[in-house]
């Protein structure tokens, strides 16, 4: 166990809502499925969290957000990480997020997003088959 | 991406070769040992602090402050938390970081969680060569936060120059206390969470146990007071801290520290290394199976096998090292 890779993520709430309920559920989750989980807690900027994963060096970046500053705050996220020659970190999104904002994040390099009611196995599966250790 | 390339980023600051050197730590992945002999003529400059302490008593939020105070004095930080991870999944919840979004942009200041995977004692496996990968990076403190889970997290003593241990208020049951055997590797005590009643109660507590200390010591640890939510009394830790490097300084205890500390990591790597790469050598030998069925059936005695197979790796492994050594210079 000690020696083989983990997969590392990163669980941030972007925006100013103040409820990390959600958040902290999927990083249990994450967590029980041996995953590193690491959690920054509330009203992360984009640059916060950009930085946050380039010193963790993780390999997923979860997004939580229920604020709908998604389009601004989410694409701000990967373009940081792709000016860091991050851009092969896995980023996802969760919380309220309507369909039709979808095909615009996945265009700004969202590489899935999960609506509200998503399984928590749903997540887990995705990270372990699109994960690049 | 092999940690030889990202030793130069490292030497340079670039924080991306830090992260990912010290994941390639975390994996114990081969490449990592002649990455950190390339390092290690770059540390030894930093001063080393270890922060440990019940679970909840404010490890984090004092090392945020600390940071704070050391940053208003110039000093750049390095911050290593330790987290336990699950026996069972090897996954873990890494929460520290919470605590420290204060400087979460300061380019200055950079934290690394870390669960232990599966290693006791309070640190984990790879906190020593990220502590010296930070260092060769430049950092000028670098503060590890231990696991604070309750075990006997007295490993921190090999790897930090002051230690200090953290103590809360008595406010009832719910509160763990400091376990005996922590106590006695404190630098400086710090009782935080003073804002709380009953702060003044514990530091004159721990004041009396000092004093039935019966160890002769140069240092007396002192006992300070913070309340590290408010950012009270942090200036005057610091001082502490800086007060204790110089008293290591001073006394030679630095340089005596830093002599004990090459003697027990020579001999660490050295069995290490000697004993992996005998058993590679051997295990699944046919050779080694025989002796072994000799030695059970009263055929031979462990005694003179273990003499002859030593010998015979150690002319090999002479051998093997000198032409490896001409290759390099090659
Ligand atoms: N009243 C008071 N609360 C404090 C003080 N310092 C920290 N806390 C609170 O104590 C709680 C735990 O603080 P942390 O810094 O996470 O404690 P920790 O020791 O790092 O915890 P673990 O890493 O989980 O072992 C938080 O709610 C803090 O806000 C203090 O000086 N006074
Ligand atoms: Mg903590």
């Amino acid at each position: 166990m000690s020696s083989s890779k983990k997969i590392r993520v990163l669980v941030a709430k972007p925006g100013l809502d103040g409820h990390d309920r959600g958040a902290k559920v999927v990083a249990r989750a994450l967590r029980d499925a041996g995953m590193e989980v690491i959690y920054t807690g509330l009203r992360q900027t984009p640059e916060m969290i950009a930085e946050a994963a380039i010193q963790e060096a993780v390999h997923v970046v979860g997004l939580s957000i229920l604020s709908g500053a998604h389009n601004a705050l989410l694409p701000k996220v990967t373009e940081l990480l792709r000016k860091e020659g991050a851009d092969d970190v896995l980023v996802i999104a969760g919380g309220i997020i309507p369909e039709d904002d979808v095909p615009g994040l996945k265009a700004a390099g969202i590489a899935e997003v999960f609506g509200p009611g998503t399984p928590l196995s749903d997540i887990v599966d995705y990270i372990k088959a699109h994960v690049k250790l | 991406m092999a940690a030889t390339e990202l030793v130069e980023g490292v030497l340079q600051g670039d924080r991306r070769s830090l992260a990912r050197l010290i994941s390639l730590i975390e994996n114990e992945d081969p490449s990592v040992g002649y990455a950190l002999s390339q390092l290690y003529r770059h540390t030894g400059r930093a001063h080393i602090v270890g922060v440990t302490g019940p679970p909840g008593s404010g490890k984090s939020t004092l090392v945020d402050r600390l940071t704070t105070e050391y940053r208003r004095r110039n000093k750049t930080v390095g911050i290593v938390c330790v987290d336990p991870s699950s026996p069972f999944t090897g996954g873990a919840l890494l929460g520290d970081r919470i605590r420290m979004q204060g400087h979460a942009l300061d380019k200055d200041v950079f934290v690394r969680s870390m669960g232990t995977r599966g290693h006791l004692g309070g640190l984990a496996r790879a906190t020593s060569d990220t502590v010296r990968a930070m260092d060769a990076f430049g950092k000028d403190i670098v503060v590890v936060e231990t696991v604070g889970a309750g075990q006997s997290e007295v490993e921190v003593i090999d790897l930090a120059h002051t230690i200090l241990v953290i103590d809360v208020p008595a406010a009832g049951d719910d509160i763990q206390a400091i376990k005996a055997g922590i106590m006695e590797i404190a630098d400086i005590f710090v009782v935080n969470k003073s804002d709380l009643p009953g702060a003044d109660k514990k530091a004159a507590e721990i004041n009396a146990m000092l004093d039935t200390d019966p160890r002769e010591r140069a240092w007396r640890p002192p006992v300070m007071m913070t309340n590290a939510r408010g950012g009270e009394g942090i200036a005057a830790l610091v001082d502490k801290i800086v007060e204790h490097r110089k008293y290591l300084e001073d006394s030679g205890l630095l340089a005596q520290k830093g002599l004990q500390r090459s003697r027990d990591e020579l001999r660490t790597i050295m069995s290490y290394k000697l004993t992996r790469e005998l058993m590679e050598k051997l295990e699944g030998r046919p050779e080694y199976e025989q002796a072994l069925r000799k030695i059970a059936e009263r055929d031979d005695d462990p005694y003179s096998v273990a003499e002859r197979l030593i010998a015979e790796f150690l002319v090999d492994y002479g051998r093997s090292v000198k032409e490896n050594g001409e290759r390099k210079r090659r």
